[in-house]
This record gives C-alpha cells, structure tokens and sequence, in this order.
C-alpha cells in the first residue's frame, strides 16, 4: 500500500501532463521569449549570420537556461532574497563556462567565431528573466521544462533569422553555397541574385527581427500593443 | 594622450558598443521609451562602465593572467569574476551615490540595479580582454563606449517620442517600430565606420 502511494506521489512530481505541455509550448509562440517578452535580443541579433553559429549558441542557450533553471528552483528556499541577483549570477555563470570550455574543446572555429557572445549568455536577460519569474517559484521539474521551452523558442528565432540572413546576405545555408555567382549550385538557376552584403551587417537584423514581429503580431492579434 | 583620444572616438562613434555590436538591447529598447528615462540610463551606463572596466583589467591581468602575482593561468575564472565585480560595484555605485549625492541618485536610482544585466557593461569587458589593451587605454574605451551607447539610447528615445504622432500599422507598433528605426540609426552609423563586408 504504501509502496503504491509513494509511487504515484514520484509520479507527480515529473508528470507530463497538459500544464507541463503547455510550459514547453507557451514559448514557441504566444510568450515568445524574444517576439514578446523581448528579452535576450542582443546575441539574437549577433550570432545570426551564419546558422552554425545560431545552432551552436541556440544549444548553449537552451542547456544554460535548462539546467540554471533547475538549480535555482532546487535552491530557491535557501537563498536569501537580498543577494539572490549575485547567487543567480554565479549559477549561470558557472554554467556557460561549462558551456565555453566545451565548445572551445570540440568546435574551435565555432568558438571563435562567436567571440564573446558566449560569455554573454551570462548577462542574456531571457536567463536571469526566467529565473526571476519562474524558476524562484516554481518546482524544479516545472522549471526545467520551462527552461527548455523557453530555450526553444528563442532558438526556433534566432534559427529563422539565421535561415533569412546567410541566405540572402552570403548565398549559403550551413556554408553550402546555394545561390549567387561562385555558386556550383543550380548554377544557371541561383545565379540571378547576388549576394546582398547589408545582410550581414547589423541594420538588417534589426529589420529581420521588427518585420518578425510584424508578421508574428499580425497573425496573432492579441500582441498588438495599445498604447 | 592623443592615442586615448583616438580610442574613445573610436569606441564611442565607430565601434558602438549599442548599434554596432548589439550590445545592451534589452534595456535599450525597454528604457527607451522617453527621453527623461533613457538620459537617466545613459548616465548609469557611463559611470558603471568607466569603474568596471580598470577594476576588470586589474583583476584580469595582475589575478588571472599568467604573470600575474599566482603565476597560473586562471582565464576559466574571468566570467565569474567579471559579472561578480559587476554585479558588487553596480551595488556599491548604488550606496555611495546614495549617501553623496541624493539629486544624483533620484535620477539614476531605479536603473542602477538594471545595469548589471546589460550586456554592455560585460561585453566591453570582455571586449577590452580580446583587444589587449593597457590599463590607461581601458579607461578610455570604458568611458568612450559608454558615451556611444548614452548617445544611442538619447537618440533612439527621442524618436520614439516623435513617432507616436504618426500612423504606424497596428501590428508594428511599439516594439516592432523601435527595432526598424534602431535599423535605420545603424545604417547612419556604418557611415562612420565605412563598409567591411569582411567585418563578421
């Protein structure tokens, strides 16, 4: 009897129920972390030149977020309100240098080539965001999950951009020349468009991101903003 | 003392620490909306950055380096302690400036707790790390990127006072506008840096 119970109490805690669904898809769309929350914009803007680099960092994102999310939430009654900004701080920053060290180890052009927007996941507010809104109050496997969900819809971002930018801005996709001039590639076919340079150039990620949201809040006519 | 000149220009028009490297949008885009707030936060930015940026290059080249008084080569440890003597100084800022200089305070207080997540402040650390520079030389990026990113913020909310007046499609509104004007105020800064298509 009391076996039974404890195991249907175990299964509670990690259910996957509708609401624990919903934490995983909430993110993709309706609280989008970086269309609506607008959080985590500024490696969303640098890293989405090339999609290796917003796949890589889009990982690191979602495993950061994931796992400091947990520790937080596991750590949540011992930490003292006045210094819970610092004990967050060292919990993420902990992790990306995990992050770092393994990235710097298995893929280091990668590495390079995202300079210090590694380091920066530190200060990507959707981390400390997450970990203020949710994860100080919410039960460790809730967290999580919210942790991946939110990783994932900032990453499905940062994966379109990404898509727009070396497409059009470099004429490759994963650095396979697809379209453009030197392309061995549906040669007679690509070569009509010639790489647009501005692509790559910060302006046009500013444009990518606020026709984004256009066409988001277009299609979902509750974000539209009143004021 | 013209080479330091030169750095803070270049940090603060060329090298934009806002609408070249991205750096700082969160708060940039949310604190942006009036002119009033985003002075305030300017303001906070400049004075965080110049202290955090000698404090980060003494810790990074007389604690962590390798000929530095351990003698080990501790680099694994440079965000940590970064973001800590961030997160302690934004705090410190915030008592003394308290204690010294009430006016001040009133028109910084509620951004100062805001700073230790700007992307900036870590950025430009880290950026002074990569691009080696003396302690002297770091003090003037410090002060110089934090000017090009008051000035951003300054310009980016001033425009967006202006355009409420005008008739924006609704889903673009908000948000969405200040990402495209923030868009069209980085095309008028590459003019100062010139195209390098090589640059990413």
């Amino acid at each position: 009897m009391a076996e039974t119970t404890a195991v249907a109490k175990k299964e509670s805690t990690f259910a996957f129920g509708k609401k624990e669904r919903k934490l995983l898809t909430d993110p993709l769309n309706d609280n989008n972390p970086i269309t609506v929350q607008v959080l985590g914009i500024c490696s969303a803007l640098a890293v989405t030149t090339l999609m290796n680099k917003a796949l890589v960092m889009s990982i690191a994102v979602v495993f950061v977020l994931a796992f400091s999310n947990l520790i937080t939430s596991l750590l949540r009654t011992q930490i003292p309100k006045q210094v819970r900004m610092i004990v967050q701080l060292v919990i993420i920053a902990t992790l990306v240098t995990v992050v770092e060290l393994v990235l710097k180890a298995l893929d280091y052009q990668t590495y390079k080539d995202l300079s210090v927007f590694i380091g920066l996941i530190i200060t990507n507010c959707i981390i400390m965001g997450r970990l203020e809104a949710f994860a100080m109050a919410n039960s460790p496997w809730k967290s999580f999950l919210d942790g991946i969900g939110n990783g994932l819809g900032y990453g499905i971002i940062l994966i379109i951009i990404a898509t727009i930018r070396e497409v059009f801005g470099k004429g490759t996709f994963f650095n396979y020349p697809l379209i453009g001039n030197n392309s061995d590639f549906l040669i007679n076919l690509g070569s009509w468009y010639l790489p647009n340079n501005l692509m790559v150039l910060f302006p046009s990620a500013m444009f990518v991101i606020g026709v984004l949201i256009w066409i988001h809040r277009a299609w979902n006519k509750d974000l539209i903003d009143v004021s | 003392m013209g080479e330091l000149a030169n750095i803070f220009i270049k940090s603060a028009f060329i090298e934009n620490l806002a609408l070249a490297y991205f750096l700082g949008m969160c708060s940039y885009l949310a604190v942006s909306k009036t002119v009033k707030t985003a002075f305030g936060l300017g303001l906070a930015v400049i004075f965080v950055l110049g202290i955090t940026m000698p404090i980060n290059w003494i810790i990074n080249n007389v604690l962590l380096s390798e000929t530095g008084i351990f003698g080990l080569d501790l680099t694994f440890l440079r965000l940590i302690l970064f973001i800590a003597v961030i997160a302690s100084m934004v705090q410190l800022v915030e008592m003394v400036v308290e204690k010294t200089s009430p006016a001040l305070y009133n028109s910084l207080g509620i951004f100062l707790p805001l700073i230790t997540v700007n992307c900036a402040i870590l950025g430009g650390s880290l950026f002074m790390v990569s691009k080696e520079y003396n302690f002297s030389e770091s003090i003037a990026f410090g002060l110089g990127g934090g000017f090009g990113w008051f000035l951003a913020i300054i310009a980016i909310a001033a425009i967006r006072e202006k355009i409420q007046y005008s008739a924006v499609p609704p889903p673009l509104r908000g948000l969405g506008m200040a990402f495209i004007l923030t868009g069209l105020m980085g095309m008028a800064f590459m003019s100062l840096m010139g195209i390098d298509p090589g640059a990413f």
